[in-house]
């Protein structure tokens, strides 16, 4: 495949240029013309006026697939992860999802589940599953990517799921790489929605990409199976039903060996980021609070509220408030009932992470921020005016409580 | 030691807006840079060099623009890059990308191999470990304390979702880090002095003993079918009046939902 | 301005630029307060190959001059003058080795002060020789192949925290200026021990200390060049450092401007922001044409010095009392236009007035730069120059 620029078309308008991620458009004799440099990132694509840019197909593009006859593989697969012993949440939003698809699909949906017990195992039966693939081998207990992948593989070549997801946690994003690797398919990463493409059945990846700024639709149209990691918190949990039946099958670890070695687990579970994702209120700071005296206004507030603190990027950079409480793109998803944003702009790499909150009230002296367009309530002003107002107001209404 | 980074020179995203008319990206003024995360695995090779000895040597595959990262790392203090550039690995997913960089450390040789988690164009966090399968070697993701390394051995602390594991392995290894391992260093006038001067190694797909068929768009089984700004919602509402008006409304919203 | 820069020299700026931004701004407020000596900083500094910069390369220096000195003490100084200090000083104490130092002490010494591995420290200033350098009364004393070292300095920069002392002490009382000697002493030797740490009104981040010498012993060989030439190291080296100083002058006057700038856009006082009032206009014209001479002059002053000149007294004097001079009103100005936020601690130019004030006091008061500068014109007309 090639893109190329129709010098007929092309009226030297220039609007393309910038689109170029890679600087690969340049102008020639007052015509676009698209350089080696080209990444075929499709970015230009539909940004010209004239319609001058255009996908060329070439003859080697026209390639059987390597890997795979697609129409051989069937059913829907889960990977359910386990800590200590205990699925974890975002394997039952995955069987939400993943039941969506199958039955879209109208195949059967398996979660495969390393290590912990039978119990757990019918649990994803309750929560979706008809089927779930259990090895119970000790060596499971604790993660360790090797064997994660070795026996994945195992699986995925003898049963032949059209699709496969996992969780894009620390467990998932790591051995899911291999799995793909290994079987040379196409693997999604990160991905905040999942649905079958009607026409083809293939399956359509929406994953946020260039820090959040932009969402890609991805396919694997070639290979099979197709492997997606799906965000955690974005996807609805499943109807638990306690009279779902389904089938246990037990796997045996066979022949697996491992180069690493994990020597111990030590938990450290941050109070912080626990209560940000499970709380109902968070109040967030961004760069516009100045310094980091606004969030005690903050702090006071999330108290009446029986909220937590969250914060952008930018306030984080500054050092105003640890790590832990940021929330976006490379911070934290959440999806608390309200989402109170002061002094945040709202950069889409910040509304990635909070814009799925039921409601969202944004505080902010500027009416142009970003903020606004995913606000359900806007305050346009200071933060410094209005938060102490809505602090005394809010602590005189409980007073008369 | 040989020492093998990769690096990806990446817009910073954080400068990148998308225009919401064309549902394309405005990149005009965004600087590049090295991947964030990246900075931190070129410093802990250089860290690891200084503890053990040896060499490290920064790769990159990209377009011919990107060999301005590696004069970046020849300041931190790499001792040799190699820009892994040809139109055939244009259109490149995830899976070409780890073959064919794969390719380029067989070439090399190492004995450790150190990626940033992710970079923050793709965020897919995945070339690391794919790298490591093509490989046939143990990766350990998401490093945030290197314990211990020999010639044959490496204790590392691995960030979990509730925690850390300690984790061992034999060598060779790639490793994937996070930001908590150390602080990258500033470039030296040296290393910049050298970096200005150095010429950088260029390798095509030809010099990678590579199956054309597993290069660019050809390799990938991944395909771009489109990009669009994400949603926005539609039932906002700016409160009205002075901010005393402002914050009663709010507070009878509140109230509505039961927060109050 | 444009000063016709090479790709080096705007190397050096851009890289202690990036230092000064990233790793200096953040943390000099809380230097300040703490009167911390900032090693962190140091240790930066001395990674990015600083610490070699004018230090030739047959020693693992990076063999630059004066100018790039002056460039890279500028830009360290527009963001915070206690690190300057700490750098600067450094330099100040190298220079005896540098200038006069045999080839075995300089390979002794020099490629440990080029890495930032070793810091220095140069003492001078004792309690009854300021201005008056003539009044040492510290002694060194040759006992077979030693010299055996009595007396104390005063607030020597870097004392304490600096390895390797470059020292004036007298050898020989009854030849007056000639009976002074320059010797090397590394810290840990017997005998030589620090005085509490000053408490000071700016560059907090330096450290001042009193090096006490008693019956403190030290080879015959740390001598630097021959018994008599003390005042000669002395003057040549503040002749070479001076410059620097007004390096100093230019980066905290720059720093001070550009946050007195910003302010006067931001702040709005009868609806306009104060930068639209000709009074604050005419202000920020003055202390960026002040700035501007005083550039034009250190850098000139650094060029003649790196072109091998011999006597460099009298234009050095003149850089360094123009640019700090500038220097104390400038940052002075931007406090005044900031007016009560610029009294506050919570801004940055406080800590500037406070911190520029040293510079015209230290490597010589302006006053005596002035004497420099007026034995020079004496000389210069009785020779009908």
């Amino acid at each position: 495949m090639r893109i190329v620029v129709k010098p007929e078309v092309c009226t030297g308008c220039e609007t393309c240029i910038d689109s170029c991620p890679y600087t690969a458009i340049v102008m020639k004799e007052g015509k676009a013309f698209i350089t080696e440099y080209c990444q075929l990132c499709r970015a230009c694509l539909g940004v010209c006026p004239e319609g001058a840019i255009i996908e060329v197909t070439e003859e080697s593009d026209l390639k059987p697939s390597q890997v795979a006859q697609p129409s051989e593989y069937k059913g829907v697969w889960v990977f359910a992860e386990q800590r200590y012993g205990k699925v974890a949440g975002v394997a039952l939003e995955l069987l939400g999802i993943g039941r969506r698809l199958a039955d879209d699909r109208s195949v059967e949906l398996s979660a495969v589940l390393f290590g912990s017990t039978e119990s757990e195992a019918r649990e994803l039966i309750k929560w979706g599953a008809d089927r779930v693939y259990h090895c119970k081998d000790p060596i499971f207990d604790r993660f360790n990517d090797e064997p994660y992948c070795e026996l994945l593989s195992l699986l995925i070549t003898e049963h032949k799921p059209e699709i496969v997801l996992a969780g894009a946690t620390p467990v998932g994003r790591s051995f899911f790489p291999r799995v793909a690797a290994r079987l040379r398919t196409g693997l999604t990463a990160d991905c905040t929605s999942l649905l079958i493409d009607q026409e083809t059945g293939n399956l359509l990846q929406v994953r946020p990409a260039f820090g959040g700024n932009i969402m890609a639709t991805i396919v694997c149209p070639n290979t099979r199976p197709q492997m997606a990691t799906v965000r955690p918190r974005v996807m609805k949990k499943g109807e638990y039903r306690e009279d779902r039946k389904g089938e246990i099958i037990h796997v045996e670890a066979r022949g697996l060996h491992s180069h690493t070695k994990v020597i111990d687990s030590v938990r450290e579970v941050s109070e912080v980021s626990v209560n940000l994702q499970e709380a109902e209120v968070i109040v967030s700071g961004g760069r516009g609070l100045g310094d980091q005296k606004g969030f005690k206004l903050l702090e006071e507030l999330a108290e009446i509220l029986g909220g937590a603190i969250g914060a952008s990027r930018a306030a984080v950079d500054e050092g105003w408030i640890p790590y832990s409480h940021q929330v976006g793109q490379t911070g934290k998803t959440v999806c608390p009932k309200i989402y109170i944003a002061c002094g945040i702009s709202g950069a889409v790499q910040h509304l990635v992470g909070m814009q799925s909150s039921d409601i969202i009230i944004a505080i902010n002296k500027n009416p142009e921020a970003p903020i606004f367009n995913v606000a359900n309530y806007g305050i346009i002003g200071d933060v410094y005016e209005v938060l102490p107002l809505l602090i005394k107001k809010l602590r005189s209404l409980k007073g008369q409580q | 030691m040989d020492i093998v980074v990769c690096i990806k020179q990446v817009p910073d995203t954080a400068e990148v807006r998308i225009n919401p008319e064309t549902n394309t990206l405005i990149r005009e003024g965004v600087p590049s840079i090295i991947n964030p995360y990246d900075m931190h695995a070129i410093e802990a090779g250089l860290r690891i060099r200084e503890t053990v000895g040896g060499k490290v040597t920064v790769i990159t595959m990209g377009p011919p623009q990107a060999e301005s990262a590696l004069r970046d790392a020849i300041s931190m203090g790499a001792d040799d890059v190699i820009l892994i550039t040809d139109k055939a690995f244009a259109g490149s997913d995830t899976l070409a990308t780890s073959y064919t960089l794969s390719k380029a450390i067989n070439k090399l040789g190492a004995h450790i191999i150190l990626c940033g988690k992710q970079a923050i164009d793709g965020d897919t966090a995945q070339v690391g470990p794919e790298i490591a399968e093509f490989l046939g070697i143990p990766h350990i993701s998401y490093v945030k304390r290197i314990e211990d390394i020999r010639a044959d051995y490496i204790k590392v602390h691995r960030l979990m979702e509730e925690g850390y594991d300690i984790v061992e392995s034999t060598l060779p290894v790639l490793l994937t880090v996070v930001k908590e391992l150390n602080e990258p260093r500033l470039p030296s006038l040296k290393g910049k002095m050298a970096a200005k001067k150095a010429e950088i190694k260029r390798w095509k797909a030809s010099d990678l003993e590579a199956d054309p068929d597993r290069l660019g768009l050809k390799g990938s089984p991944t395909w771009v079918k489109n990009i669009f700004a994400p949603e926005v919602k539609k039932d906002r509402k700016i409160l009205q009046g002075s901010i005393e008006e402002q914050v009663d409304a709010l507070i009878a919203e509140l109230r509505r939902f039961g927060c109050v | 301005m444009d000063y016709f820069l090479t790709e080096e020299q705007l190397m050096i700026r851009d890289l202690t630029r990036q230092i000064a931004e990233e790793k200096v701004i953040p943390v000099r407020a809380e230097l300040d307060e703490k009167e911390e000596f900032p090693w962190e900083i140091m240790k930066v500094l001395a990674q990015s190959d600083l610490f070699g910069l004018f230090i030739p390369e047959e020693y693992g220096g990076l063999g630059k001059g004066c100018l790039e000195l002056c460039i890279a003490v500028e830009e360290l100084s527009r963001a915070c003058l206690g690190v300057s200090t700490s750098y600067a000083a450094n330099a100040l104490g190298t220079y005896p080795i540098l200038l006069f130092g045999s080839d075995d002490q300089k390979k002794r010494y020099l490629p440990d002060i080029a890495a930032g591995k070793r810091l220095v420290a140069f003492g001078l200033t004792e309690a009854n020789a300021g201005s008056d350098a003539g009044g040492i009364q510290t002694t060194a004393r040759l006992e077979g192949n030693e010299y055996v070292l009595n007396g104390t300095k005063q607030w020597i920069t870097n004392g304490g925290e600096a390895e390797i002392y470059t020292i004036i002490a007298i050898t020989d009382r009854a030849k007056g200026a000639r009976g002074a000697s320059a010797f090397i002493v590394e810290k840990g030797t017997p005998g030589f021990t620090f005085g509490k740490k000053e408490k000071k009104m700016g560059i907090r981040a330096s450290v001042t200390r009193e090096l006490i010498f008693d019956n403190c012993r030290i080879p015959k060989d740390n001598i630097l060049g021959r018994e008599g030439m003390g005042f000669i190291v002395a003057m040549k080296t503040l002749d070479n450092s001076r410059t620097g100083v007004g390096a100093q002058g230019v980066g905290v006057a720059q720093g001070a401007f550009e946050e007195a700038v910003k302010f006067s856009r931001q702040r709005v006082q009868f609806g306009h922001p104060i930068i639209s009032f000709q009074a604050v206009q005419h202000m920020l014209a003055d202390m960026a044409t002040e700035i501007e001479a005083a550039r034009s002059l250190v850098y000139s002053v650094a060029r003649y010095i790196d072109s091998g000149a011999k006597d460099i007294s009298k234009e050095s004097a003149m850089a360094k009392v123009f640019a700090t001079d500038v220097a104390m009103k400038v940052t002075t100005d931007a406090v005044q236009i900031m007016g009560g936020s610029g009294y506050m601690r919570e801004y940055p130019v406080e800590k500037m007035m406070r911190d520029a004030k040293i510079l015209q006091i230290y490597e010589g008061t302006n006053q005596i730069q002035r004497n420099v500068i007026g034995q020079a014109i004496i000389k210069e007309a009785a020779r009908g120059k």
